[in-house]
This record gives structure tokens, C-alpha cells and sequence, in this order.
């Protein structure tokens, strides 16, 4: 069974805050899920199906369900880190093709900047029943030099440079400064990245994604309940998922599980990368970006440096516009996890509500790209394909 | 090395104890599938290549070359992390010291070199061969 066609994102709604001491988890959560259910035209009581990752308060759905008071048939709390919302999108389309649920709320929110995290610094603490920590904690695995590790494997294998991961977050800012809600909205030159300083070679800090409070949420939907309500009809025809680790000690870091989740994302919805008007790529860090264009086929293997260079990300004026909110890179990286908000910017694409300065025009067909975990160890990825009908 | 039983209890399992066991004398133990001939990382009693139980660990020649390297330069102490692709054939996640930041290369060959933790165990880490 396929689920090309059978859900749609109704509601979309990402938080405005990007710092919020005074608010509690739940009540983002909340929030989040409230917007979005506004956004669709629905209400709380509409809501059948939940969903919701690590991020979420308490065990699994439970402590959300609770505080919202939901009369759920169907939840899964699926948890891959930051790609988690991309599942959870594919796994509802699924719940409610197989009549588990109709209305379906994702919801994502965090404090990590009020709680004041050193989310790419921190190493990863040791936990002896958890295989791989033990054989790694102890040097000293953060995500900064995991994804440094890609980066420079990268430049060894096919010639990338600094600067070519550069034009990555230009090419955010050219993004964000539209975006009254982005934490970062200078627009910055490839000098600007370089002259940051290194946090983990070869990654400067400009090469990082910001960390922001947050969250957001989207509702997905039956085909007859989304042609029921008033919004733009944006439709899910393909998703993939996997999971990629260390092989059992084949390390390869040139390429990523976007390879395999991308593969059957474009061969459910029956379309090619060069079909895609719009892409939301995770940008963790300017390397997840590069390395996922090419596991998805948008460039050769080898060749994202090529690709990402010279503003071809800039939308307007490049070939392939991308998180044309600013991304993680300058928007928003809720919870640490930016897989939600690569959601919500395709949906905005496609309903031509994203910035008109930013708008692709008459955006049809939109890719959305998530990565959970590390590129350097164990990960997730998600690929969603979404078409206006 | 001494190594007391409470440091080993913080690092080692079950399937793992032999190893760090092994690390406390300054041996590097790798474990290589009787089935399939192959080496893994990191120790584990199920082959990940062919999913058989036949396990055994030999000792590491300590030998290999850097697969990737970074320098976590916003650490209190910066610090070289790296995969180290062993003779064996199979890869593992290290560190690289008594070696200038500077010199450490993709390709470098390197040699095994146990270094104690402040954990208090040893953990097997790569310099420049």
C-alpha cells in the first residue's frame, strides 16, 4: 500500500518565539499545537491521532495527551531526533489510510537556549547498556566535531572547501533577513563564515545552526476533511525513512541515509529531483546540507560543492531555492531539532505564503529533508515530497 | 594499570567487561567473526556482518591510518577526535595525541597508544607511526 495521496498537511504553525524563559515545555506544546490547529480550521476535538518525539514532556504521547486533555485512537511517538516529524507525517499518512485516525497532530517545542544547552559542544554523556557510548563517549564525541569529521572526510574524498560549505549559510541569510521572526536576519558574505571563528575544523561557527527555543506543529489529514476546510490543498505523495550507523565498523561518512530515504520518497510520488521547485534541506550545519543534496540526487556524489556555490540556494536567482525561512543555519532550530520547521517552510512554499521576496512562483511540488542523530555515528533521515493540488 | 572495579563498572557491560578488562592491561582486544572471517566495531557478541554468535577477540596489531579527524577547538583543552581505520580492516573512534594539531592528516599513519582517563580506565588512543 502507498500513501501518495492518502493524507494531507492541513495545518501548519510555527512558534514566533525563539527564546522563552517564561514558558513552560507543555505549554509550547501546546501552543504549537493550538496554531496549527487554527491554521487547518480545526479544533482540539477534531484531533484523533498523536504524535510527538523525545522532545514531548514525559513518557512517550502520554503527558501531552493528558495536558490537552485528547480523546485519541492512534498515537506513536517515534523519536529520531530532529528528522522525528518527518516520520510522524509519513506514519499518520499511513494511520489514517488504514482508518486508525482522520486528524492527525505532530507537535514539536524545546527550551534549549533558556535552559542554556551547549547543544554542539557537549559530549555525549556515557552510558554502559547503551552499546556504542562506552567506544566513544570517553574521546569525546559532540555534534560539532562528528559533523567537522564528515566535512573534512568530504574534502578529502572530492576537493570540498570552506568555502563552498560557506555559500550554504549565505545563502540562509539571503533567507532570513525576510523573515521578521529569525533569530539571524544580517545577510552574511563567505567571508563573514570564514572569518568566524573554528569551533571544530573544519566547521566554523557560522557553519553551526543557531539554538532557539521554540517548537511547531502540523495537523495532516483524510483527503475528504482537507477538501472539507478553507486552506490550500498541499498533499503528501511520497515519504522514505532509514537509518544509517557505522556499517559494524565499515565507517563511511561520504554519504548519509538521505540516499535511501530519498530514493523511495521520489519513487513513491513517481517524480525526479529535477521536478522539485522547492527543498527544505536540514541544515544542522552547512555539511548536512551539502551531503544530503547529493544523497538525494539533486548533484553527483562529490559534487555539492560545485552545487551549493555562487548563490544557487538563493531563491530567485539560484537553481534550487531551499529553507527560504533562513533554516536552522539563521531561522529556527527548536528543541535542536529542526525537522518540524523543514515542514512548515514547504508547506508555506506551496500554499504561496512564504515571503514574497522568498516565494518561488507557483511552487506545485516541494521536498522536505530531515537528519536525526549524527552524521558522524548513528542517524536518521526522512524525506518527505508534497504537491499542491 | 590498577584499575578499580568501580571505574570498570562505569564503562563495561556484560558483553563488554572482557575488553575494558583486556584495556586495563594495555591490550587492545578486537573482535573478528569465526563465521564470516570478519572484523567489527565496536564490540558486540552478535556479528553485525553475518548475525553469527561466534565471536572471538584477538589482540590488535595497533596499527592504521586516520579515515577523519577534527579538532574540538571550543573545548577547555582543545582535542584531536578521529576514526582510525585499523590494519584489520575495521574502524574505530579515538583520539590522536602527542601529535601537533597541525600535523594530523586524513591518511596519516598512526599507532596504538593506551592513555589513562581521568575516568580511571585506560582507553586505547592513535599518535603519529
Amino acid at each position: 500500500m502507498s500513501i501518495k495521496g492518502q493524507a494531507y498537511i492541513a495545518g501548519a504553525y510555527e512558534h514566533p518565539t525563539r527564546k522563552a524563559p517564561d514558558s513552560s515545555l507543555a505549554q509550547l506544546h501546546a501552543e504549537v499545537a493550538l496554531g496549527a490547529l487554527a491554521d487547518a480550521g480545526l479544533s482540539i476535538r477534531d484531533v484523533e491521532g498523536y504524535f510527538c518525539a523525545g522532545d514531548a514532556p514525559g513518557m512517550g504521547p502520554m503527558s501531552m495527551v493528558d495536558y490537552l486533555n485528547l480523546k485519541v485512537r492512534h498515537v506513536d511517538a517515534t523519536d529520531t531526533g530532529g528528522t522525528s516529524y518527518l516520520i510522524h507525517v509519513a506514519h499518520a499518512a499511513q494511520a489514517i489510510a488504514a482508518g486508525k485516525c482522520d486528524v492527525a497532530l505532530v507537535t514539536l517545542a524545546g527550551r534549549p537556549r533558556s535552559e542554556g544547552q551547549a547543544t554542539g559542544t557537549a559530549v555525549r554523556p556515557l552510558n554502559p547498556n547503551q552499546p556504542d557510548t562506552a567506544f566513544e563517549s570517553p574521546f569525546g564525541p559532540a555534534l560539532a566535531n562528528m559533523y567537522g569529521m564528515v566535512a573534512r572526510r568530504h574534502m578529502h574524498e572530492f576537493g570540498t572547501t570552506s568555502e563552498q560549505l560557506a555559500w550554504i549559510k549565505v545563502a540562509a541569510s539571503h533567507h532570513a533577513q525576510y523573515n521578521p521572526n529569525a533569530m539571524l536576519r544580517d545577510v552574511v558574505t563567505v567571508d563573514d563564515v570564514l572569518n568566524s571563528p573554528i569551533i571544530a575544523d573544519p566547521l566554523h561557527r557560522l557553519d553551526c545552526c543557531v539554538i532557539s527555543d521554540g517548537g511547531g506543529a502540523v495537523i495532516v489529514v483524510r483527503p475528504e476533511i482537507a477538501r472539507s476546510l478553507k486552506r490550500p490543498l498541499v498533499k503528501l505523495i511520497g515519504a522514505g525513512e532509514s537509518v544509517k550507523g557505522q556499517l559494524g565498523g565499515d565507517v563511511d561518512l561520504t554519504y548519509t541515509g538521505a540516499a535511501r530515504s530519498g530514493a523511495a520518497a521520489f519513487q513513491e510520488a513517481g517524480v525526479k529531483p529535477s521536478d522539485i521547485q522547492y527543498a527544505s534541506i536540514y541544515d544542522s550545519f552547512t555539511i548536512t546540507v551539502l551531503i544530503q543534496l547529493e544523497d538525494l540526487g539533486f548533484c553527483e556524489k562529490g559534487q555539492g560543492g560545485r552545487f551549493v556555490a555562487d548563490g544557487n540556494l538563493i531563491s530567485g536567482t539560484g537553481k534550487l531555492p531551499f529553507n527560504t525561512d533562513g533554516g536552522g543555519l539563521c531561522n529556527n532550530h527548536p528543541a535542536n531539532r529542526g525537522g518540524m520547521t523543514k515542514i512548515i517552510e514547504a508547506v508555506r512554499q506551496l500554499r504561496g505564503e512564504a515571503h514574497p521576496k522568498v516565494q518561488v512562483p507557483d511552487c506545485r511540488l516541494a521536498l522536505a529533508q530531515g537528519t536525526g542523530g549524527s552524521l558522524g555515528t548513528r542517524h536518521a533521515n526522512a524525506t518527505l515530497i508534497l504537491e499542491r493540488e | 594499570m590498577a584499575v578499580k572495579e568501580d571505574a570498570l563498572a562505569r564503562i563495561a557491560n556484560p558483553e563488554t567487561k572482557v575488553f575494558w578488562e583486556a584495556a586495563a592491561r594495555g591490550r587492545l582486544l578486537l573482535p573478528k567473526c569465526t563465521s564470516c572471517g570478519r572484523f567489527h566495531w565496536y564490540p558486540r557478541r552478535v556479528c553485525p556482518h553475518c548475525a553469527s554468535t561466534s565471536i572471538e577477540m584477538h589482540a590488535a596489531k595497533g596499527t592504521g591510518e586516520v579515515y577523519s579527524y577534527s579538532i574540538m577547538r571550543r573545548a577547555k583543552v582543545p582535542y584531536a577526535i578521529a576514526y582510525v581505520r585499523l590494519s584489520e580492516g575495521t574502524t574505530m573512534m579515538t583520539n590522536i595525541v602527542d601529535c601537533a594539531f597541525e600535523d594530523i592528516r586524513v591518511g596519516m599513519p598512526v599507532k596504538l597508544v593506551f592513555k589513562d582517563s581521568a575516568e580511571g580506565y585506560p582507553l586505547p588512543m592513535f599518535t603519529k607511526a
